[in-house]
């Protein structure tokens, strides 16, 4: 059964920052890539998302980030995934200027996805950063 | 008929009488209302109703923008209450009247800058108010009396209002000399911009008390800012916001006339938030039958007998889903377009968004090319000259009676599944979901049509060559966190903790009894130097919070 191999894809918005817009668009796009999402909703913490993705055993962890919280933010949920011993990799969305992609990647944030992101390359990135995490 | 005999007609007619005898007596600005080749033109062309007059379908005011321009009011806030101080300061200096705050992350949803919430996010989006202090630093050396202030915040909008209160009696200024505008509209906190504190039911008990306490104290600030920008942003159609934004204004009039208090001693106060998009005739047709369907509904509705309770006055922003991080300064087109058809459609404050904004909080340059632009439609394309140009063009008139064909099917499925009340209908919508899956299911509809070709946004999907890269973009610095936590620090250990605590239990006892107004208690608390998490969380004890159901 293709079952077996769909990709479970947690996403949530981490902190205060209530754009969700996006992060739905994004839910629907992987969706209808086939892939099965977990939505976690608003105001998630670091440590409701570890234990979100240990419980549904996730291939992969989707942030949206639009209120320039993503230099402090994304890095802490690395952190907080290795410190669980995960591996799960972090795929970042959202409004990231371009200067802070190298540095979120040098973090550890396995993919950032800017604004103008096509459908296809949405369920791509996802696709690749599961592949290349295991 | 010809088109002479047309003009004759309307001329002839006593509703033109009626609007000239107004247009007379008003005053008007001091300057030519000729074309740039010396043409005359007239204040209104075209039949009645005439701008002034009811359903106001062609402008709130007879003379619109001949008396007074539309009001440039740009949004700014940054950093610690001292640097938006300095920054208030200079726009008053520099002639202008009317300050408008924008607060950080934190602050509208409640949280102290020590808050572990809070990490990463003081400062950034706007200025951090954690105590009185920092409103008493916001406001330094400034006459509350002379200037109108706007604080766009609504899940604590109690608490800030009582911040601002408090400032003024320590200024010796009287509340009744208190003007402005609180954006206080948490409906569409739930259908849309997500900063809630607390569920529906307890949060419009407080905004009720709200308009209770200003139609007493503060009979020149207007206590609600009913808005559709952040729902359109979030996705909806131009309908949908219209409809949404209606009926929610509609739902504030049903909780407070509830409540006791006569329809006309506060509709007239309520004031609205547009957003103006893309698509220039819809966006015009959006903004003419929101004055007409606001003016009908008051009047036959909920019994509102003075005008100005029928008057949809209306604040605009340029769309900011619409800026493209790709080519940014091709945003600059886009919101003078924007800009235009509020201007068209008859605004009473408009708000340009800066190109850069797609990345990140604006520039000066940017903010600056913004304003700019705004001003050449108001000196430079004429169209200040002659209200409602558009109306009684064929399209422009359907497109107005089609966006209240479809606003009024919403409100007919509210009514319904409300039993009869627009308020319970959108309780209920809120409850089950409505509002948020047909936002969710219009901003996806958007992006499938943007994504699969059919529909072209200039610099993304088509036209994608010249892309050079982000340029210069605003950072703002974690040095103010950390100034803004040792700033809340040193309020704590200056402050009474006796006081704070008896205050902050005489407002846990208010929340807890839905006879006593909750804004006096509150008011005490801000005075003993509470700070805006304590007294949030003293009403959460009673209130609870409101966790939504997360729908994809």
């Amino acid at each position: 059964m293709s079952d077996e191999q769909q990709i479970r894809v947690v996403l949530a918005k981490l902190g205060l920052d209530g754009h969700d817009r996006g992060i739905k668009v994004v839910a629907r796009i992987l969706r209808d890539a086939g892939m099965e999402v977990i939505y976690l909703g608003l105001r998630q913490t670091t440590d409701s998302i570890v234990a979100a993705a240990e419980q549904e055993d996730a291939d992969a962890i989707g942030l949206s980030m639009h209120n320039a919280g993503h230099m402090t933010l994304a890095p802490a949920m690395v952190k907080a995934l290795a410190k669980a011993e995960l591996n799960t990799p972090v795929i970042v969305g959202g409004i990231v200027p371009d200067q802070d992609v190298q540095p979120l990647l040098d973090d550890g944030v396995a993919v950032v996805l800017g604004p103008g992101a096509s459908a296809e390359e949405v369920a791509q990135a996802v696709r690749d950063a599961v592949a290349n995490a295991n | 008929m010809s088109d002479t005999d047309a003009e004759e007609a309307w001329r002839a007619s006593p509703e033109y009488a009626a609007w000239r005898e107004k247009y007379d007596a008003a005053k008007v600005r001091d300057t030519p209302f000729e074309t740039m080749s010396g043409v005359p033109v007239e204040p209104v062309y075209g039949p009645g109703p005439y701008p002034g007059q009811y359903p106001y379908t062609r402008g709130v005011y007879p003379t619109m923008y001949r008396s007074r321009l539309w009001t440039m009011r740009m949004f700014a806030g940054f950093g610690t209450a001292e640097d938006t101080n300095a920054r208030f300061k200079d726009i008053l200096r520099n002639g202008g009247t009317g300050l408008s705050t924008a607060f950080d992350m934190p602050t509208l949803m409640g949280r102290d800058s020590d808050s572990s919430w809070a990490l990463g996010e003081v400062g950034r989006a706007g200025v951090a108010i954690d105590t009185l202090a920092d409103m008493e630093d916001l406001f330094a050396d400034i006459d509350l009396s002379g200037v109108s202030t706007s604080m766009t915040i609504n899940g604590p909008a109690a608490i800030i209002l009582a911040m601002y209160v408090a400032v003024a009696e320590k200024n010796g200024i009287g509340t009744d000399q208190l003007a402005g505008t609180i954006q206080n509209d948490i409906f569409k906190e739930y259908q849309a911009q997500k900063e809630y504190i607390y569920p529906p039911r307890p949060s419009v008990r407080v905004v009720t008390d709200m308009i209770q306490y200003t139609s007493a104290e503060m009979p020149r600030f207007h206590p609600v800012s009913i808005s559709g920008y952040h729902i359109r942003e979030a996705g909806s159609t131009a309908a949908q916001e219209l409809a949404f934004t209606l009926a929610n204004g509609f739902a504030y009039v049903e909780a407070a006339t509830a409540a006791g208090v006569d329809v006309d001693e506060f509709a007239g106060r309520l004031s609205f938030f547009f957003n103006s998009h893309s698509d220039f005739f819809e966006e015009i047709g959006k903004f003419r039958a929101a004055r007409r369907i606001w003016a009908r509904w008051m009047k036959e509705r909920y019994g509102a007998t003075n005008e100005r309770s029928m008057l949809c006055r209306f604040h605009t922003q340029t769309a900011g889903v619409s800026l493209t991080a790709q080519q940014p300064e091709i945003n600059i087109a886009r919101v003078a377009i924007q800009a235009l058809a509020g201007a068209l459609g008859g605004t009473q404050s408009l708000h340009t968004d800066s190109f850069d904004e797609a990345l990140a909080l604006p520039t000066e340059k940017a903010a600056r090319i913004a304003l700019r632009t705004q001003q050449i439609v108001a000196h430079e394309t004429g169209v200040a000259n002659v209200a409602d140009p558009l109306g009684g063009s064929d399209y422009v008139e359907w497109m107005t009676d089609e966006m209240e064909r479809q606003a009024e099917a919403i409100f007919a499925h509210l009514d319904d599944i409300g039993d009869g009340s627009i308020l319970e209908g959108v309780y209920a919508g809120i409850e089950n979901g409505y509002f948020v899956g047909e936002i969710a299911d219009s901003a996806y509809r958007f992006e499938r049509e943007v994504n699969n070709g059919n529909r072209i946004v200039v610099g993304v999907n088509e036209f994608t060559d010249g892309d050079e890269g982000q340029g210069d973009i605003l950072r703002i610095e974690a040095e103010v966190e950390e100034y803004q936590r040792k700033r809340l620090a040193d309020v704590k250990l200056a402050r009474n903790d006796d006081d704070v605590a008896r205050t902050l239990t005489a407002v846990t006892a208010a929340a807890a009894d839905s006879t006593v107004n909750v804004m006096p208690s509150i008011l005490d608390a801000v005075k003993a130097y509470a700070t805006l998490e304590e007294i949030a969380m003293a009403m959460e004890s009673v209130f609870g919070t409101y966790v939504e159901k997360a729908i994809i």
